[in-house]
């Protein structure tokens, strides 16, 4: 998956005349799969757990909508806090819409694809009427750096920061991991491995916060007048956020156990007395809130709340899910790699953007790229035999 | 018909038994799955569950286990009426379940299987998958100690190895009371001889074994009594020692007991 990354970054490298990575495009590459990305992690969870949840889209809609309603018309958009509280409302409505899905499927056993497919409809047509489908404008100055336009981003010191931190914990993590096995005797990876991978990854952080720090910010320069880097974007940072606990959750947690305990045999979670139909709603609403905190990036990128916002949305959050090695089947599948099935997707209509690629052409190329994951993850499970 | 009536002789002087089933129904819609069953099991014994598909012991096997809820009668374990809404109210009260499917999630390792839903946890409530690994191999290695690769999911183990992971689930928690629903039913020669070997070892540390199978062999091999249901209904319950294998066989086909049949 990476390296199917990798390769699509060089051919697009090439065939843009060296346009494609570059820091400025990677900036924007990096903010624009993030919507995409930070829902994907939660469709790893649905998908895991053999769910399918189609209205994220929509969703995504109904709670920017009201995020920015609650934030413009009822607080008012030159409020200092009102802004965090139109986004704990949305991220509320978020878990309660993902309850209610989640309760018409355990509780009254409908599909959820039929559940979602009739949410697909009604909160994009909720969305509408909050505003009888004006779009609402300007949005809190500080809600807009959320979204990784002007002023969202955190500087070249604190990504800095930020990555030396990162590089610390993937050392003292791959250092842990081996005592904690040491003290009871289990079986070691080589030494050598150990310190590739621990590398590697150190090396993929430092690349990306020098690249983020390399993207000169269109809105600061220094006391010369010398162009300063931008750092890493805000958005970046709350789907790294989203990433870390959500991967946490799935490998750390009975939760995350559960879900995927759930998704490999349904009878066997059940008999083994775990509650299930708590912990599908819960993965609903798990969904519900990330759709919503999507829908902040995505209204504070706009700087508005428009009921359009997320249209189609809910396929590419699929896909990425899907090209990310989640199996539709159940039971396998890894957050990181649904983030990298988010980018594989961006990066693709990105560069086909860049190569003046018409709008249509680029949904029947991502519309192929995704059989073609589908086929792939279908070979890969006769191989394995399952 | 009645349970009480049935019972073997020489059980009468063992005192309270372990589990004791007492005129259990149980209907889904029109259909009698189970009816006025009773019978019982004592601390170190054996009882080969017998009967046709449809019988009704895999009915009374899952209400045992919490899985259904039964609609009339009474569970006792060691004289006290239990209450087996669910699978953990089952579990709680020492009886643990090996289902003939096995129940095991197939996409997770042997040590998650073997806590799942049981999990055991650091202080700060994470999962301690380390020390998890380390009590899955040494109860696995005492059951089968050629099973060293238990890191792998499940899927791409062997009949005998998943046999041995949900046997060491059941045994992990100290059940006093165990169920085994058809245990050898997909294994070979050599995997069947050690969960024999293990029923034989269990039977002496004083665990109750219900055993379901349909090979009369394995069952006179190891049980010490028999309990026979055709049609949902109790058809007798008999010592191995006082019956032959054709006598057992004609209680499962004919619904009568050895004596009467004759």
């Amino acid at each position: 998956m990476v390296l199917a990354l990798i390769v699509i970054w060089l051919v697009l490298q090439i065939s843009t005349d060296g346009i494609f990575l570059t820091p400025r495009n990677l900036y924007n590459l990096s903010i624009q799969t993030c919507v995409t990305a930070i829902m994907a992690c939660g469709m790893v969870y649905v998908i895991v757990a053999r769910q399918i949840d189609l209205s994220v889209g929509s969703l995504l809609a109904f709670t920017g909508m009201v995020t920015a309603y609650v934030q413009v018309h009822v607080i008012g958009n030159d409020s200092n806090i009102g802004w965090i509280v139109s986004i704990i409302v949305g991220i509320a409505l978020g878990v309660a819409v993902g309850i209610f899905q989640g309760s018409w499927v355990t509780l009254a056993g409908i599909p959820a694809f039929v559940v979602t497919l009739a949410g697909y409809l009604m909160y994009r047509g909720a969305a509408f009427l909050i505003t009888d489908g004006q779009t609402i404008s300007p949005l809190n100055p500080t809600y807009e750096r959320l979204g990784g336009g002007i002023g969202g981003a955190i500087g070249t010191t604190a990504s800095t920061v930020l990555g030396v931190i990162a590089g610390i914990w993937v050392i003292f993590n791959a250092y842990n991991t081996r005592r904690q096995r040491k003290r009871y005797g289990s079986n070691q990876t080589p030494v050598w491995a150990e310190v590739l991978k621990v590398a590697v990854a150190c090396v993929a952080i430092a690349a990306f916060v020098w690249t983020m720090n390399s993207y000169p910010d269109p809105a600061h320069k220094d006391a010369d007048g010398n162009p300063i880097g931008t750092g890493i974007g805000i958005p970046v940072l709350i789907l790294i956020a989203v990433m870390i606990v959500l991967t946490f959750v799935a490998t750390r947690t009975r939760f995350g156990r559960y879900v995927f305990a759930y998704g490999g045999n349904p009878e066997a979670a059940l008999l083994s007395g775990i509650n299930t139909r708590r912990l599908l709603i819960s993965i609903f609403a798990l969904m519900g809130s990330l759709s919503a905190v999507a829908a902040v990036v995505t209204t504070a990128r706009l700087n508005s709340g428009a009921n359009s916002i997320g249209t189609l949305q809910e396929l590419y959050v699929i896909a990425a899910t899907v090209i990310g090695g989640t199996s539709l089947a159940g039971g396998l599948g890894t957050i990181p790699g649904a983030v990298i099935g988010a980018l594989i997707i961006s990066s693709l209509d990105n560069g086909m953007v860049l190569l003046d690629v018409s709008s249509a052409q680029r949904q029947i190329f991502i519309g192929l790229i995704l059989i073609g994951a589908v086929w792939f993850d279908t070979v890969y499970n006769k191989r394995m035999g399952r | 018909m009645s349970g009480g009536a049935t019972m073997s002789a020489s059980t009468t002087d063992r005192g309270t038994p372990l589990v004791e089933v007492r005129n259990i129904s149980k209907r889904f819609g029109g259909v009698h799955a189970v009816s006025n069953m009773s019978c019982d099991l004592y601390n170190g014994e054996v009882v080969g569950l017998l009967g046709h598909n449809g019988a009704g012991k895999s009915t009374l096997i899952k209400m045992l286990s919490g899985v259904y809820p039964q609609d009339e009668g009474e569970f006792l374990v060691n004289g006290q009426v239990v209450h087996l809404h669910t699978p953990r109210d089952a579990r709680a009260a020492g009886i643990e379940t090996i289902h003939q499917t096995l129940a095991l999630a197939d996409n997770i390792d042997a040590p998650g299987n073997l806590f799942l839903g049981r999990e055991l946890r650091t202080p700060i409530g994470t999962l301690d998958s380390h020390r998890m690994e380390h009590e899955a191999r040494q109860i696995i290695s005492r059951l089968n100690p050629n099973f060293k690769e238990i890191l792998k999911p499940v899927r791409s183990m062997s009949g005998g190895q998943r046999q041995t992971v949900a046997i060491a689930r059941a045994l992990y928690f100290n059940a006093r009371i165990l169920i085994m629903d058809e245990p050898c039913a997909a294994l070979g020669p050599a995997e069947t001889r050690m969960v024999m070997d293990t029923i034989l070892a269990l039977k002496q540390e004083g665990i109750g074994i219900f055993l379901i199978s349909h090979d009369m062999h394995d069952v006179f091999e190891v049980a010490d009594r028999v309990t026979v249901m055709k049609n949902g209904k109790l058809v007798g319950t008999e010592n191995v020692t006082d019956v032959s294998q054709d006598d057992v066989l004609g209680m499962i086909i004919l619904g009568k007991k050895p004596g009467k049949a004759a």
